[in-house]
């Protein structure tokens, strides 16, 4: 599919969702109780079909905390790009998507280690590089209290 | 440790005769700071549960402060044996978000510096995991032939290892007057040499043994687990960003893409050694044309990045590099992310080396070419 016809089909299927063309892919915006759903109907739909998961990753916003998939389908050749945005950034909770693409398993543990993000239903959360001393390094407000001093 | 074995046994999750085993964080079969926590019966692989984070530099959070040249300076850090590329990833990154055009020549001139960079991560790649597998004389061929590249960069810009070669808009200065002569001078050489390595260890028939079979890991679940690089397309996962979305000179050369079906040790082996060939081929088509004209545009002295999120693709030599930036129209990127092709591999060990024993599974490890500052960043 091209950009145009994947910005058209989706926007039919997700009338609630934000989808528009970004600087370079096409973006969905979804909030964090209809990321999942939206996630098994990317890979399974056959004329979408996104089998594989490029890259996940966090960022930190002022109201809220946003998780970023880069998609791609091997066999259509088309890229997503999907934002699922977290409540808040005190709690912030979102549903795993490792039972869809095993890759994110890793991935969310990364993002769980330096942005604080919980993923539920997750097999194995665990912190990958830091240990529990520290907070979460990627969020704005981290001071580090322990290995910085300031003078 | 201690609290995860009582775990284990408190859960009844450990039988009678599995035990755990560290393989590392000093493993030389890691080639760095990896742990691997091994649960084993006897000799085999039950469970494989790798531990990172050993050289966690914090490069992402780092980046947040320093400005977008700056950047650059730290992609080498990595993956310090696909330095060219990552520094290439990040500047492409850059001139798309500013719409700068680079001169052709500057095309050519990082094209061949990414197939010499990739030559020379096969090579040391090649050496290592045959000593890996009890090679030890592959590493003096390897090493010996890697040397010749080396030299080449330092003559044109200074470093052998840490190149920054790349800078937003260009490279840093022109090529050496000797460059060219000297890489024809390399590719005549190594095409002597190349048959070398594989008499020496690809038709050994002990070598044989010991990945043939060994470790398949089929092209679902490369897919699935985002294995890249040439150990995806050894399962027949067709990855290469060089020529689904090239970039730099790609477009303009003929080159294919090496492609295995069987999925094991062998073929990613095999697939390797396939790519050194094919990096020559690239090489010679483009050695003899570097267009006249700039090394670099003029850029501004501060680059400051329009508002937005910018996603580039590189082939480096272990798979899919990807940089992701979001900017908020500063001087520093809002955000990088550092999408490495090593994470990704490096956790699709535990799904294929259930059941194989321990030394299959340092032959496995040796096949999928892991780059330790590359996954923990």
């Amino acid at each position: 599919m091209t950009n145009e016809q994947l910005i058209a089909h989706l926007t039919s299927a997700y009338p609630d969702a934000n989808v528009k063309q970004g600087t370079q892919y096409p973006e969905i915006t979804v909030s964090h109780d209809t990321a999942h759903a939206l996630m098994v109907h990317l890979k399974s739909d056959a004329s979408l079909a996104f089998d594989y998961l490029v890259c996940e990753s966090g960022v930190d916003y002022p109201a809220f905390i946003q998780v970023v998939y880069h998609l791609e389908s091997t066999t259509h050749k088309h890229f997503l790009v999907v934002k699922a945005n977290t409540e808040n950034r005190e709690n912030p909770v979102l549903d795993t998507v490792a039972d869809i693409w095993p890759t994110a398993e890793f991935h969310e543990c990364e993002i769980y280690d330096l942005l604080g993000i919980t993923f539920s239903n997750h097999p194995a959360l665990r912190r990958y590089f830091l240990d529990d001393t520290w907070g979460h390094p990627l969020r704005k407000d981290f001071k580090d209290d322990i290995h910085v001093v300031e003078r | 440790m201690a609290e995860i074995i009582e775990k284990l046994i408190t859960t009844d999750e450990i039988k009678t005769d599995e035990y755990l085993v560290n393989m590392g964080p000093q493993h030389p079969s890691t080639h760095g700071v990896l742990r691997l926590l091994v649960k084993l019966e006897g000799e085999i692989v039950h469970n494989v549960e790798p531990h990172i984070g050993y050289i966690h530099s914090g490069i992402e959070k780092m980046t947040e402060s320093l400005s977008y040249p700056q950047v650059i300076h730290l992609t080498d850090r990595m993956d310090y044996l696909s330095a060219h590329m990552n520094n290439e990833a990040v500047c492409l990154c850059i001139e798309n978000a500013l719409q700068v055009e680079v001169p052709e020549r500057v095309k050519y001139i990082r094209t061949i510096f990414d197939e010499l960079q990739r030559l020379a991560s096969h090579q040391l790649w090649w050496c290592a995991s045959g000593m890996d597998l009890g090679a030890l004389t592959a590493f003096f061929y390897g090493l010996r032939d890697r040397e010749d590249i080396l030299d080449i960069f330092e003559e044109t810009c200074g470093a052998r290892l840490t190149l920054n070669y790349s800078v937003p808009g260009g490279v840093m200065f022109d090529i050496h007057p000797n460059f060219q002569r000297k890489v024809k001078a390399f590719i005549k050489k190594f095409r002597k040499t190349l048959p070398e390595y594989d008499k020496l260890l690809t038709g050994n028939i002990i070598f044989q043994n010991r990945t043939k079979g060994v470790g398949v890991l089929t092209k679902e679940d490369a897919i699935a687990f985002g294995v890249t690089g040439p150990s995806g397309r050894a399962s027949g996962f067709s990855c290469d960003v060089r020529k689904h979305h090239p970039y730099s000179a790609y477009p303009y050369i003929k080159f294919d893409e090496k492609m295995g079906t069987d999925g094991d040790s062998f073929m990613r082996w095999k697939l390797r050694m396939d790519e050194m060939w094919e990096s020559l081929n690239i090489i010679e088509q483009l050695i003899d044309n570097i267009p006249e004209g700039d090394y670099a545009t003029k850029m501004k002295g501060v680059i400051k990045l329009p508002e937005g999120e910018f996603y580039q693709r590189v082939e480096s030599a272990r798979g899919e590099f990807g940089v992701y930036i979001v900017s908020d129209g500063k001087k520093n990127p809002y955000r990088v992310k550092f999408r490495s092709p090593g994470f990704s591999n490096l956790f699709a060990i535990n799904h294929i080396a259930k059941g194989w024993k321990i030394a299959d599974l340092v032959a496995i490890m040796a096949t999928f070419d892991l780059v330790i500052p590359d996954i923990d960043r």
